[in-house]
């Protein structure tokens, strides 16, 4: 309870401070707008451990959009600012970061995070605050399926993925698959929805394993490769699986790879070397891909390059459609509030109320639970052992595919 | 033993010193592995063969094409390589934690982060080489000149952390309770846990690395290969393997000269037995005990790399599982004891992989590998219930 007076009160102070610096700005610039306050959008994702260089490029697109974005809400007075929050890809640290954000007045809307697994728990603190939550890269289908009215999401789900994975290692010819996944909600989800789809497909499953193993996977290898199997599916992220493509490779397997687009990170060719691309090789599905696979995003690449000086990396165009869209929102439920600062819960509203808005990944619209009314699903293949090449890998498959009702 | 031939005078026959003090470990060593290797074995030959025509082989049969008895046998080269491998890491791990155990009878709590210490200064000075161009495309031999400089150089940097560590953190609490400096280990370990974290991800905010790929580490020798019906048996290993086993078994039978065969190991052991009676005798108590960290922690920081080189990456939190298992090995095998130690490393490292590479298909995909340490630690409990001291027991001796 003290702790939470105490973050309040250092937020009226902030806040405060902030006002003050914002009246004084556009009377300078001699601009006419009206003032009337601060808005923060949050952003959550990993910003340092394994996974943050995802993490970062999320931030850093939402960063860019806001940057570029704030033109319309400036005009009503109204000045926006980024919260980013360093979520370490952990559900506990996603969640004491959510109850801070819900805490923080100030903030209207929610950019945010990379790992389902964090997003679920911390969700539940944005809804019953009644707080927007946009998603940028949550593929596991209960992110939407809960039903809320505050949390959409812009890239596809795992339902749709892991069988779209399936029917790509079904249509390589593929007859006996084993699935491993790392035991989070996002890659036991996927994997659990390949080796559905699998079966139907009347592939041979000759194993489910889940394991939170990052280093020494032998134990596990052994029997794996016993099983000869054409096609090994990892539903997990890149830092764990690259490790385990390498030892498996090491171990004698010639097989090919398929993963999910937890992979999609120039790191994982880094951890995992040129012996992966050997054999069957190395693919993965994917909501997201490289920001040039989408048309509208040329002028996204090289302003993102001019900014932050490397190529953006997966989900950083959705980082920024995501806050293109609080953006929206936000200054949609301001005019309807006659320009006043708007509520939490009208920001929400806003949110699935836009039609076709024009992201630079494509027209976004929403349906009753959040989830895109269609979403691109592409299957990659890994064709270079460079993870400056990682951009260039071959686009195996693009799909267009509504999502389940 | 007559006195004109005691173990330290001068006049002792080179033959003696290379009989006694390298072929006996040696000796051990094989024993051990190999103890082990045909027990377990036969255990799961023995499962494989009384659960022939069950539901379980059944399934083995459907999901597998071939039945649980063929299962076991192809899988066993292999399983036996792996556990092997991984025994010497554990037991180079477990050295430290038992010769701290033997001098201060304490638990080093930070010696985990002492290991992972060792594994981040190997890994960084290896990339560091590689930004430098001096690694891609060496000869192997120039290669292994790396890989020893860099595990050198990371002994040098963990036995020096795990003396500064005593220093600070255990030397002014050595006349309180045993439970202070316990807990004070255990604040070590996670300080020194969030000091790599924060050295790590000055630069770039990630704090993982992976060990450059160099020379032929990640080739495999194919050592033979018999067919079993449809199957064929494999025994291959991996040159890293390799590595770390020939550098483990170096670095064993090394400390045991030192610590069985040297004035400087006799002091040690004296300490070991009696500080006080020691110091009356002359030794420097205190300088000796720094000594046994500098070698525990230098052992730690050997493991480290060898640990890396295997796995590819490492974390600041790299120590945590080894660390506790090497712990649970050095006490199996009776804490205090050296050659329990290797003992008790062997014994856990091989117990977990094959827990890992014969659970799922035992229990037909009920409890997985991911339940490998469960077995594996089930069986240290029933070990430790009906031998408390260890399965070799504390050899006072020999302690330290």
């Amino acid at each position: 309870m003290k702790k939470m007076s105490r973050t309040v009160l250092l937020s009226m102070v902030a806040g405060g401070s902030l006002m003050l610096v914002s009246t004084l700005a556009p009377s300078m610039a001699g601009a006419a707008a009206p003032v009337r306050g601060t808005v923060k959008i949050a952003t959550q994702s990993p910003l340092s451990g394994g996974q943050s260089a995802l993490g970062v490029d999320i931030k850093n697109g939402a960063e860019l959009a806001l940057e570029r974005l704030k033109g319309p809400l400036a005009e009503l007075g109204i000045t926006a600012q980024l919260a980013p929050y360093d979520d370490q890809a952990n559900p506990d640290t996603g969640v004491n970061n959510a109850k801070q954000i819900v805490a923080d007045p100030s903030v209207l809307c929610v950019v945010g995070h990379y790992n389902s697994g964090v997003q679920i728990p911390s969700s539940e603190e944005y809804h019953s605050a009644g707080l927007a939550n946009v998603s940028p890269g949550n593929t596991n289908p209960k992110v939407t399926d809960r039903g809320y009215r505050e949390v959409s999401r812009i890239v596809g789900r795992d339902d749709v993925q892991g069988a779209v994975a399936a029917q790509f290692a079904n249509s390589k010819g593929i007859k006996k698959v084993f699935v491993l996944h790392d035991k989070t909600a996002y890659g036991q989800g996927i994997a659990e929805f390949f080796k559905r789809e699998a079966a139907k497909l009347g592939m041979q499953v000759r194993g489910f394993e889940g394991t939170e193993e990052k280093a020494n996977f032998d134990a596990l290898l052994t029997p794996i490769i016993a099983t000869k199997p054409e096609a090994v599916f990892f539903g997990g992220i890149y830092d764990q699986a690259s490790v385990f493509f390498k030892q498996a490779r090491e171990k004698g397997y010639k097989g090919m790879f398929i993963t999910d687009d937890g992979y999609d990170s120039p790191e994982a060719i880094n951890i995992g070397g040129p012996a992966l691309l050997d054999g069957g090789g190395l693919y993965y599905t994917t909501v997201a891909g490289p920001a040039k696979l989408y048309p509208g995003t040329a002028k996204f690449q090289s302003d993102f390059k001019a900014k932050y000086g490397a190529d953006p990396k997966p989900f950083a165009a959705q980082g920024y459609d995501s806050m293109a869209i609080c953006l929206k929102a936000i200054e949609a439920a301001a005019q309807k509030a006659d320009n006043k600062l708007p509520a939490r819960q009208a920001v929400a509203e806003e949110v699935r109320a836009l039609k076709d808005f024009p992201g630079i990944t494509g027209p976004i619209n929403f349906n009753a639970k959040g989830d895109l009314t269609t979403a691109k699903y592409f299957v990659i293949q890994v064709t270079a052992a460079d993870s400056a090449k990682w951009n260039d890998n071959a686009i195996a498959q693009t799909l267009d595919i509504a999502p389940p009702q | 033993m007559q006195p004109a031939r005691s173990p330290t005078a001068p006049g002792r026959s080179i033959a003696t010193v290379v009989l006694g003090q390298l072929c006996l470990p040696l000796g051990q060593i094989v024993a051990y592995v190999i103890a082990s290797s045909v027990v377990l074995s036969l255990l799961m030959v023995a499962i494989s063969l009384a659960l022939a025509g069950s539901a379980v082989d059944q399934a083995c049969v459907e999901g597998l094409g071939m039945n649980l008895f063929v299962f076991t046998l192809v899988n066993l080269p292999q399983v036996l390589m792996d556990g092997m491998t991984i025994g010497f890491v554990y037991a180079t791990i477990a050295l430290g934690y038992t010769m701290v155990y033997g001098v201060l009878e304490f638990i080093n709590f930070a010696h985990s982060e002492i290991f992972a210490i060792g594994a981040f200064v190997g890994v960084e000075l290896l990339i560091a080489l590689t930004g430098a161009k001096l690694l891609p495309g060496i000869s192997v031999l120039a290669a292994c000149a790396y890989l020893g400089l860099a595990i050198v150089i990371a002994m040098i940097a963990a036995g020096l952390m795990a003396v500064a560590v005593e220093r600070i953190a255990y030397r002014p609490l050595r006349r309180a309770p045993r439970l202070v400096p316990l807990i004070s280990a255990i604040g070590v370990s996670f300080f020194l846990q969030d000091l790599i974290r924060l050295v790590e991800s000055l630069t770039t905010g990630q704090f993982h690395r992976i060990i450059p790929t160099f020379g032929n580490f990640d080739q495999r020798l194919s050592l033979a290969s018999f067919p079993l019906q449809d199957n064929q048996i494999e025994i291959s290993i991996q040159v890293k393997s390799i590595i770390v086993i020939a550098a483990a078994i170096l670095m064993l039978v090394g400390l045991n000269y030192l610590v069985n065969a040297t004035r400087m190991g006799k002091a040690i052991r004296s300490v070991a037995q009696d500080q006080q009676t020691a110091s009356l005798m002359g030794i420097d108590v205190n300088r000796y005990i720094s000594l046994t960290f500098l070698i525990g922690g230098a052992l730690g920081g050997a493991a480290g790399v060898l640990y890396a080189l295997k796995f590819t990456r490492i974390d600041p939190f790299v120590g945590f599982f080894p660390g506790l298992k090497a712990f649970a090995a050095a006490v199996l095998g009776g804490i205090g004891n050296l050659t329990g130690a290797l003992l008790g490393g062997i014994v856990l490292g091989m117990l977990e992989t094959f827990a890992g590479a014969y659970l799922s298909t035992f229990t037909m995909g009920a409890a997985g590998a991911e339940y490998k340490d469960i077995l594996a630690f089930a069986i240290l409990i029933l070990v430790l219930v009906f031998r408390p001291s260890g399965l070799l027991g504390e050899e006072v001796g020999h302690k330290a």
